[in-house]
């Protein structure tokens, strides 16, 4: 068995309002120095010996990510 | 004139949409998401709601349905294409609309009546002149329009913007006027072809007077007289 681990992470200049008012909710808390909050999407998949990762990467593409405004990236671990 | 309402699990404006279609005089059935043709319509929306409970992003599983498969195809052959609130964000899931609609500035719900101005567009389903102000109400989570540079640049040049939020005597003010965030004030937009058209507000609650305005009806008489003129 495998597993993929999938970061889905919004495209550079993309608003990100839920980043936004979380940062907004920690100084509210006090935390100083915190500079920024990106908000994403974790995914894991199990799968068989036999899935590689490109067709987890095209996976991505078609459904599990927007191109248009998310960056992904994926890794594959032994389980 | 025979208009297919896609019906999603998760669509919840299926019925208002055939209720005003119907209002207006002109045909309309339900289509069920399992269904594989379009065949024998004369043009399909695809109504608002919460297809697959926008789980993973909005549209994205719907865009999969069995029937997207002949609505992206004969899309490409000119069929007219209305997608509305959910249905857009189907639409740009599915490729027929370019950019892609993100969550609200502000992180809000958005559901008020907006004014939107009709802009010169070579959308086939508008039937008001350009520069016409309309009150159409809005109800959405995701309807910040996105596009990179390029592409919001190719739809101002190429007339695909079809309508833009607006100050109720018209005014665009740029990062100001679109209550939800959208690039360019963007409302909706059309592809080259003009057949595929998606925008965020719902024509078919102001359509049949019950909320007190008719003034939707000019989003789906157009394609109407259009099919009648070619019949």
């Amino acid at each position: 068995m495998k597993r993929f681990e999938i970061h889905v992470t919004g495209k550079e200049g993309i608003h990100d309002p839920a980043g936004e008012n979380s940062l907004h909710a920690l100084a509210n808390l006090g935390y100083v120095g915190v500079t920024g909050v990106r908000i994403g999407k974790f995914i894991q998949l199990t799968a068989e010996d036999g899935v590689t990762c490109e067709q987890v990467e095209e996976m991505c593409q078609r459904l599990l990510a927007n191109p248009v405004i998310e960056d992904f990236s994926v890794t594959a671990r032994e389980v | 004139m025979r208009f297919g309402v896609v019906q999603f699990p998760g669509s919840n404006c299926d019925q208002d949409v055939v209720r005003a279609l119907r209002y207006l005089g002109y045909r309309a059935d339900f289509l069920w998401h399992r269904e594989t043709s379009v065949e024998g319509f004369d043009a399909i929306v695809l109504p608002g709601g919460f297809s697959y409970g926008d789980y993973l992003r909005c549209g994205a599983i719907s865009r999969f349905s069995p029937i997207m498969e002949s609505v992206i195809a004969e899309a490409g052959h000119g069929l007219p294409v209305l997608g509305i609130c959910n249905g857009f964000q189907v639409l740009c899931e599915a490729g027929l609309l370019p950019g892609a609609l993100v969550r609200n500035k502000g992180l809000k719900f958005i559901c008020k009546s907006v004014p939107l101005r009709v802009e010169k567009s070579v959308c086939q389903w508008l039937d008001l002149e350009p520069g016409t102000v309309v009150d159409i109400p809005v109800a959405h989570n995701e309807g910040s329009y996105y596009a990179d540079d390029t592409t919001l640049a190719e739809l101002e040049a190429e007339g695909r913007v079809v309508v833009r939020y607006c100050r109720p005597d018209g005014t665009v003010v740029p990062g100001e006027t679109a209550p939800n965030g959208s690039l360019h004030d963007i409302a909706g937009i059309c592809n080259e072809a003009g057949n595929v058209f998606g925008l965020m507000p719902h024509p078919e609650r102001v359509t049949d007077g019950v909320n007190g305005s008719r003034v939707g009806s000019a989003f789906f008489t157009a394609v109407a007289k259009r099919v009648a003129a070619t019949a």
